[in-house]
Formats: structure tokens, sequence, C-alpha cells
């Protein structure tokens, strides 16, 4: 893995996880190239996330860093309850996040069910796209049947077709835990080729593809390790922790694995992979312990929207508190801000 | 071969729990006499903002109780408190250096004004609220519900060291408030003592929090914090709690001024002064 293997701009993933696995894919090369990962040192790993979590940020460098926190803030709402009036509500929070203080960044994204993308979408209106729109928002839909992801094949694609159709810039796909489990890791890697083509809009540019692993049920970091791998040599633009309905949700040493994975595949073919934590960090304290892993583990370069961010719904309203904190002097109350 | 004494480090009692100060600073606590008692926690702003974040917690919980039920918490701490005399007697004697008999005077004291504000659990409702006369067919009715979040800095000095922490914070916790307390920064043994009985009693975690350290320190940051529903200055005399009063009002809380006294005496308007009156209209049956 230390070698750089050069990588064509439009090779399809299937060549091009051939080139690195040797190989066709298959899932002997798979299970040959995976297994063969040196293991995770556990021990190792959560000592030095937790020595990253002991960074003190303080003042202008924590208001530096509660500005690129927001920046970074999928704004979730994925209940069952959810109604086209909560999602307009949601983006009204994504576009404004404090309304008593214009100088603050807006949200990347907004992330809702396949269903409330065309809501999300209204609801932006000119101000719909990261990079299309100054100022403008990313719709994140998560599809293929979330959070278990069991579902036949068809249903997945057409789950994830329509969302995309609807215009979802964003789509974050669950992968099949049992099938990835039971070693079947062709069935997962195929599955995640075919969402990707799913993701592929009429004028042949791709919705960005975020595979959830929900590390929560793979037990083992070095499990965590191999679905990364996994994921990304089957075309995944971003690997996410968790759906953020499976407790333990997002960690931060299976995050800092996950970085690291990211690293290496970026040492080994100068592809850069975004990483999304999500569930479980509500406080600033958290995300700031995350922005310092990043930082230390795949470099500065990766605090931008298209290459980290936080699947978070409570995170934001902290980091405001935060932020009114910083700004008035004294400490605020969540009255302050708005209840989702 | 003589033995060493294991002298005691104090810590904070905040959400329930004993924690120590954030800051990770402890203060010598001196008996009347400049004898060393026992090691105290010396709280920082950050554990008052703790304290808040749990005594918010804890309002929705102890106020949704039955007057009645809260009432039957706070007559067992009464009790606890009973039986736990002596150490605070012995407390008393050393951090004010007064006699035993004065001490039990005190712990008298406290322990019955426990029991006079326990008493007002039910009975406050029926006194401070009122059905209003109308000219229609309607009820319209005003009844007080407590505040929400109330800092309070206990009496400080070396006088009164139980009997006016108890003075303070029973009657804010009567209604259903949450208390963040600055305990006497000179004699804070009875006031952590306290939350040792409070920890074993019914009393919900995070209902009374307690901090040790400077109130000087800490009360600046309190009365400014926006998730607090109202201060009570008590001890605050020997601070500039005008100052407090003005910065207090940048978020409208209720503010109950120094009584110039080492303790507050019983009143009514110690429960009343910390709630807010609730006023509703409803019809009358038509039969």
């Amino acid at each position: 893995m230390t070698s750089q293997i050069p990588v064509k701009a439009q090779n399809a993933p299937t060549d091009r996880a051939a080139e690195v696995l040797g190989g066709p894919v298959s899932d002997t090369s798979l299970r040959r190239y995976l297994e063969g990962i040196p293991g995770v040192d556990a021990v190792g790993l959560e000592a030095r996330a937790a020595s990253l979590g002991t960074r003190s940020i303080k003042t202008t460098s924590k208001a530096r860093a509660l500005d690129t926190i927001i920046s970074l803030i999928d704004l979730t709402t994925l209940e069952g309850a959810d109604t086209p009036g909560k999602v307009r509500s949601l983006v009204a929070k994504a576009l404004t996040p404090d309304a008593a203080d214009p100088t603050c960044p807006r949200v990347a994204a907004v992330c809702v069910y396949g269903d409330m993308v065309a809501s999300a979408v209204d609801a932006l209106g000119a101000s719909h796209g990261l990079d299309t729109a100054p100022g403008g928002i990313n719709v994140a839909a998560v599809a293929t049947a979330f959070p278990s992801g069991r579902a036949s094949r068809s249903v997945k694609l057409a789950d994830t077709a329509e969302a995309v159709a609807a215009g979802a810039d964003e789509i974050d796909m669950v992968i099949d835990r049992g099938a990835f489990l039971s070693g079947r890791y062709g069935e997962v890697f195929d599955e995640i080729v075919a969402v990707k083509e799913a993701c592929r809009r009429p004028d042949g540019r791709y919705a960005h593809l975020k595979v959830i692993l929900e590390t929560g049920e793979l037990n083992t970091y070095d499990n965590v390790r191999r679905a990364s791998w996994l994921s990304i040599l089957a075309g995944g633009d971003f690997i996410k922790t968790s759906t953020g309905k499976v407790a333990p949700a997002a960690t931060l040493p299976v995050t800092l694995s996950m970085l690291e994975v990211v690293r290496d595949w970026y040492r080994l073919t100068g592809e850069r992979i975004g990483v999304k934590p999500a569930g479980g960090i509500r406080t600033s304290k958290d995300a700031i312990k995350y922005l310092v892993t990043v930082a230390e583990t795949t470099g500065v370069e990766w605090l931008q929207p298209h290459l980290f961010r936080f699947g978070a719904s409570s995170l934001l309203n902290d980091v405001l508190l935060q932020r009114q904190k910083l700004s008035t002097g004294h400490y605020s109350a969540p009255d302050y801000v708005t209840i989702d | 071969m003589s033995r060493l004494s294991v002298a005691k480090t104090y810590k904070l009692y905040i959400g329930g729990a004993f924690v120590r100060s954030e800051s990770g600073r402890v203060y010598e606590v001196t008996t009347k006499k400049g004898a060393f008692a026992a090691n105290a926690a010396k709280a920082s702003r950050k554990d008052a903002r703790d304290a808040v974040v749990a005594a918010r917690t804890a309002t929705a919980k102890w106020a949704a109780l039955t007057p009645y039920n809260r009432g039957q918490v706070l007559y067992r701490v009464a009790e606890l408190l009973e039986g736990r005399r002596a150490q605070f007697v012995q407390e008393i004697v050393g951090g004010e250096g007064v006699s035993v008999a004065a001490a039990n005077a005190q712990v008298d004291a406290a322990v019955d004004l426990w029991v006079w504000y326990a008493g007002w659990c039910d009975k406050y409702l029926q006194v401070a609220g009122t059905a209003n006369p109308v000219a229609g067919p309607y009820f319209n009715l005003s009844v007080p519900e407590p505040t929400g979040v109330v800092a309070v800095i206990a009496p400080q000095g070396a006088a009164d060291s139980l009997l006016g922490l108890v003075s303070t914070v029973a009657p804010a916790i009567v209604s259903g408030n949450a208390v963040v307390v600055i305990a006497s920064e000179s004699a804070p043994l009875p006031a952590v003592s306290l939350t040792e009985i409070l920890a074993t009693s019914d009393l919900p975690g995070g209902v009374v929090n307690v901090l040790s350290g400077s109130a000087a320190e800490m009360a600046p940051w309190l009365v400014a914090h926006a998730d607090v529903n109202a201060v009570d200055l008590t001890g605050a005399d020997e601070l500039d709690w005008a100052g407090l009063e003005a910065e207090a009002a940048g978020t409208l809380k209720r503010v109950v001024r120094p009584t110039g006294r080492t303790l507050a005496p019983p009143a009514l308007s110690r429960i009343t002064a910390l709630t807010e009156t609730k006023t509703v209209w409803h019809t009358k049956a038509l039969i």
C-alpha cells in the first residue's frame, strides 16, 4: 500500500478497485485484500483519540472553530413524524442559524428522508446548491432502505434514483451490514457500485455518495477499517460512521480509524475522500475534538464541507449558544435558540 | 506511635453527584481559631455553568411533583438533618467559634425552619393564588408557579453558617424551583455536609446544587447567565450587589436583595418572590 498507483480520472470504480486489488473484483480478491490489511491496535487508537481530545481551544481559535463547525454541519431531521412543514423550518434554520447574528455562517447541507427532498429543494429556492449558489446549501437524502438497509437491491436503487430525481445533491446510503459481517464483500461492493450509478443525473454528473458503515453494528475497529476500504474502493465519495439510529453512533476512535484510511487512500491514489461522523455529537466541545482529530490525521485541508461533515441535529444549537457566549460575554440559554 | 489524621477534601454537589471543581482548585478551610479543618473545592465559573445546566434539567421533574409530595420530600430532609445533628454541631462550633449550646440552638432553628418551609409546599398556592372577581359566566384564576432556576448567594461570613444557608435555599425550592447556591466561603462545611443529606434524601438530583468557593468570582457569571431566572442576593452584602442587580436586569431576572443580616428571616414572601403568576380563564359549565 505504499507505492503510488496512478488512477485515471474517469476510471470506473470497478476498474480502479481491480487495479488496487491486483486482479478482478470478486469475493475472493476482496477478502484477500481486506483481511490482509493489518489489524487495528485498539488500545493505541483509543489512547490516540483520547489525547487528541485534550487540546485546549480557546478565545479566537474557539470562535473560528465554532464557525467552522457550523459550516460543516449536515442539519438533519430523520424522524417518522417528519412533515413538509418540519423540513421547511429545518431549511429556515439552515439558512439563518442565528437570527440575531447575521455574521453566523450557514450549514453545509440539510439531510432528510428521500420523500422530503422536494420540500427541502422547494424551501431552499435560490439558495439550493453548495457549489452552484452563493451561500447555497446542499440537500442530502438518506436512501437504500435507511436505516436498516434491509430491502431488495431494486427497491434500494429506486429509492436512490427517486431522491436524485427530486433534486438531492448528496445520497447517504447504508451498506448491507449482514452481508459484510458474513464476509460477502463482493455483494456489498456491487451494491455500492450500483447505488453510485443510480446517483447519476441526466446531465451525466453524479450526486455525491456517502456510504454509511453503521460502525455500531460492525463490532470491531478491524471491521470498521475493512468497511472503510471497501466503501472507498467501490466509489463512495464520503464514508459516514452511523445512521444515528443505532447506539453507539459516532465515536472519536472510530472516526479516527476512518480518517486514517482516508489518509492512506490519499497517499495511495491522490484522491480525497470525505468523512462524516454522525449521531451522538451534541456539544461544541465534542465537535472541536473532531476538528482537532481531522487536522492532525488528514490535514486542515479536510476541514471544508466537501471533505468533512457532522451529521447532527442538536449540535447546531449548542454551537450557537457557545457563539452567543463569545459575543455577549455571558452564558446563553436554550431560550435563545429554536426548539427543533 | 502517633497516627496521621485523615483530613477530608470536600467536593461540589452538582446534579446529584459529588464532583471536583473543573478547575481542580481547592482551598483550605480553617476553624475560627485558625486551625486546619478541611479542604473544600473552589468552584470556577464553569462549575457554576454546569450547575445551572443540572438545575435546568431538574426543574421539570421537581416542579411536576404534587405539592404534597414535594412537602414530604422536604420533611424527610429535615428528619435526616436532625439525625446528623452531632456533625453539624461540631462543624458550627469549629467554624464559628460558638459554644456547643449555641450550635445546638442553630441546628434546632435550621431544622424548624426547614420543616416550616416544607409545610408551605401544599399551602402557599392557596394563600398566594386567587380566584379573580369577574363580570361574566367564567372563572379567572391566578396561581403562582415556580420561576425555574434560582441562583442563590447564601449568607457569607462565619455566623449562622447552617441556618443562613437553609433560610435561603428552603424557600426557593418549596414552589418547585431548582437552586444553584454559592455557600459561605469562610464556613462552607455545614453547607457541604447538608449536600450529603440531600444526596441520600428523596430530593431529585440537580434540585439543589452547592458550590463552595468565591462568591465574588462566581456571582457575576450567575447573575448574567441567560438560563437563570432569578437571583437571591441575600449574602451579597459585601459584594457590589447593586451592580449585580443591574447585570441581572439584562435578562429580566427576579432579584431578592440582601437583608443585611446573617440569615433571611422566614417569610411567605421569600417563596412568592421566586414565582411567576399565571392567570387562566375558564368557562363555567352551562347546565
